[in-house]
């Protein structure tokens, strides 16, 4: 077999320009995906955190309906202690699942006491939140301290009813059955906007929640979970489907239990970036297969004779594949490890260079791209496997070449 | 050594049969030197062509060394060339990316997987054989056509083929290079008994030779030996 690389590797060197210009090609093919890659997923994972770790968790688990009415954010729709028990207990013996939290979702009229406007709220223990969603904290603005009797108001509203930290401001709402209640907050710190449902919500303690809509028992909207790994996710959600098979008195399923796909459109893009990603994939593939399957035809087509001199010496016939198919997949070879390492480079200079860029209202983003060990992995097999299908077809040609008519050949 | 009975070969040219060698027999022994010679168009290239078991006949039977040749396939063919058959070419048909000594090895590592010490003997010698020792390293394209026959009879003996064809290879040399050459392949049949069986128009090599087989329009219209056995 080494000698078949060897005798490849000089006729790939017989043409050095063409062999040149066939694995630049490649090369450059090799570096768009990767590059491309890294910078789509810098994105990805940016979006994907930015959805997770500070509004949404992983998962999310609520009565029966409750989140095709979350617009209203309902309060006929909480999950109530026996509920809540039924579902910690799934929790606690998940083998995917971190830590999660309860949280009051309502809606509130919001006073400076000079205007009036309204809010959504989520009402949280921050302790436990603050485990689920780890970059919270991260987009409250002057911030020290979340405890009793304090509100993190969201940034537009803050603007436009000019509130600043240690105002003191009104929260009236309506409870369940409908009678009107009020309490007095001091503005705790101001809460960044990100894209995305609950992006805009402000927060207040649990407990002022309770008080300001008389809850008495325990109740809650919604179980926001981590999980220890985002990739578990589908795992997660079949080891947890117990929660979801429960029914209620009218034989119908208690709970639903959504992930952040389902829950954010943002999903959406991520999903918009992956098929991007694939188009990339099967343009690299055409470049590849089509370069070298050119190459490859030109260098039957110009060895002809030689061909016929090798198969009346009396080459095998899978010998001479094996010639054309060494030389197909060294050019493969050659053009995924430049690549490979043209990809490196460059992601490591727009690393150095601090590329920031902005998304939506959010400005200054740092672009971070990160090449994995298994997309590179993964091209360069492509490329390898792909180079050597182009070659087959012309091997498998110049395998089959009647020697007397190839050594007719001039 | 090589028994072709009834040997034919119809070529198809449009809607036309083009019958190139019309019912031929013939028989020849290890160790002889023959020339065959013709015309051009007298089939004398399409003949070596079948004998050295690159083309197959329109009908009749080619048998070699008791094989029959007509029953093998294509990959058969191959390693029966391989094992027993040499082929020289008029324009010595060495590979431009190898080195003459790689060249001469060729077959050996291809066709052959003999070892690594055994190729080595067996090139050095020939190498030596054929003067071309000390251009052992050179590129085809760095030696001369008479040097580049040298390799071409090198490495089709280097196999200990029973059988040489050679299709005019003095064609492409000078007269006093193509003497050396013809000088060369009889010392080697001497030596080896190795049969070399010539398609050529060179009186050099047809003067040479221990038989002449005359071919006109795909008949032997003459068998004759040139030399006393």
């Amino acid at each position: 077999m080494n000698n078949i690389f060897k005798i490849s590797y000089r006729n790939l060197k017989r043409n050095n320009r063409r062999t040149l210009l066939t694995t630049s090609l490649i090369t450059l093919g090799v570096v768009f995906v990767l590059v491309y890659t890294a910078l789509a997923g810098s994105f990805k994972n940016y979006m994907i955190s930015q959805i997770t770790d500070t509004a949404m968790g992983h998962l999310q688990i609520h009565k029966k309906g409750y989140v095709a009415s979350v617009e209203n954010l309902p309060l006929d729709k909480n999950l109530n202690e026996k509920a809540i028990k039924f579902i910690e207990e799934q929790l606690q013996e998940s083998k995917y699942v971190e830590s999660y939290s309860f949280r009051i979702k309502f809606g509130a009229m919001f006073s400076n006491f000079a205007e009036t406007t309204n809010i959504r709220l989520n009402a949280i223990a921050p302790k436990s939140e603050f485990t689920v969603l780890p970059s919270l904290k991260d987009r409250f603005q002057d911030f020290t301290r979340f405890e009793k009797g304090s509100i993190i108001v969201p940034e537009i509203l803050a603007k436009g009813m000019k509130v600043k930290k240690d105002d003191t401001v009104v929260l009236v709402a309506n409870n369940k059955s409908g009678s009107v209640n009020g309490i007095n907050l001091k503005v705790a710190g101001i809460v960044e906007t990100i894209s995305g449902p609950g992006g805009r919500d402000g927060y207040i303690h649990i407990e002022d929640a309770k008080k300001i809509l008389r809850i008495k028992d325990v109740e809650v909207s919604e179980i926001v979970v981590r999980l220890k790994d985002n990739s578990m996710l589908e795992k997660a959600m079949t080891e947890l489907s117990p929660i979801t098979q429960k029914l209620n008195k009218k034989g119908k399923p208690a709970f639903e239990l959504h992930s952040w796909k389902k829950l954010s459109p943002f999903y959406n893009i991520v999903k918009m970036l992956d098929v991007m990603n694939m188009a990339i994939k099967v343009i690299l593939i055409s470049i590849v297969l089509i370069s070298i399957l050119n190459v490859m035809i030109m260098s039957v087509y110009e060895r002809v004779k030689e061909i016929g001199t090798i198969a009346a010496m009396g080459t095998p016939p899978s010998t001479i594949i094996k010639l054309f198919l060494a030389e197909g997949l060294m050019l493969g070879i050659l053009g995924a490890i430049l690549g490979s390492a043209v990809s490196f480079g460059i992601i490591q200079m727009i690393d150095l260079m601090e590329i920031t860029y902005s998304f939506g209202r959010e400005s200054d983003l740092l672009l971070e791209p990160i090449l994995q060990l298994k997309d590179v992995v993964l091209i360069d097999i492509i490329v390898i496997l792909i180079s050597l299908i182009a070659s087959i077809s012309p091997a498998i040609k110049a395998s089959r070449l009647d020697p007397v008519e190839a050594l007719r050949t001039n | 050594m090589i028994e072709a009975k009834h040997l034919q070969k119809v070529y198809k040219v449009g809607e036309l049969d083009l019958t190139v060698i019309k019912d031929l027999s013939l028989e020849i022994k290890q160790g002889e030197f023959i020339s065959i010679i013709g015309p051009s168009g007298s089939g004398k290239s399409t003949l070596l062509n079948m004998l050295g078991c690159l083309d197959t006949p329109t009908s009749g039977e080619l048998q070699i060394d008791s094989n029959q040749i007509n029953s093998l396939n294509k990959t058969k063919l191959a390693q029966f060339r391989g094992d027993n058959i040499g082929f020289i070419f008029q324009s010595f048909n060495l590979i431009p990316v190898l080195s003459v000594y790689e060249n001469i090895e060729y077959p050996l590592i291809m066709i052959q997987n003999l070892s690594d010490k055994e190729r080595r003997k067996r090139v050095l010698k020939l190498l030596k054989e054929v003067e071309m020792l000390d251009q052992k390293d050179k590129t085809p394209d760095k030696i001369s056509g008479g040097q580049m026959q040298r390799v071409a009879i090198a490495r089709a003996l280097v196999t200990n083929p029973k059988i040489v064809f050679a299709d005019e290879p003095t064609a492409n040399l000078d007269s006093k290079t193509a003497h050396k050459i013809i000088e060369l392949m009889k010392k080697i049949q001497k030596e080896h008994g190795t049969t070399f069986v010539f398609a050529t128009h060179d009186e050099k090599i047809v003067a040479n030779v221990d038989r002449l087989i005359t071919l006109i329009d795909g008949e032997i219209v003459e068998d004759k030996r040139t030399h006393d056995e």
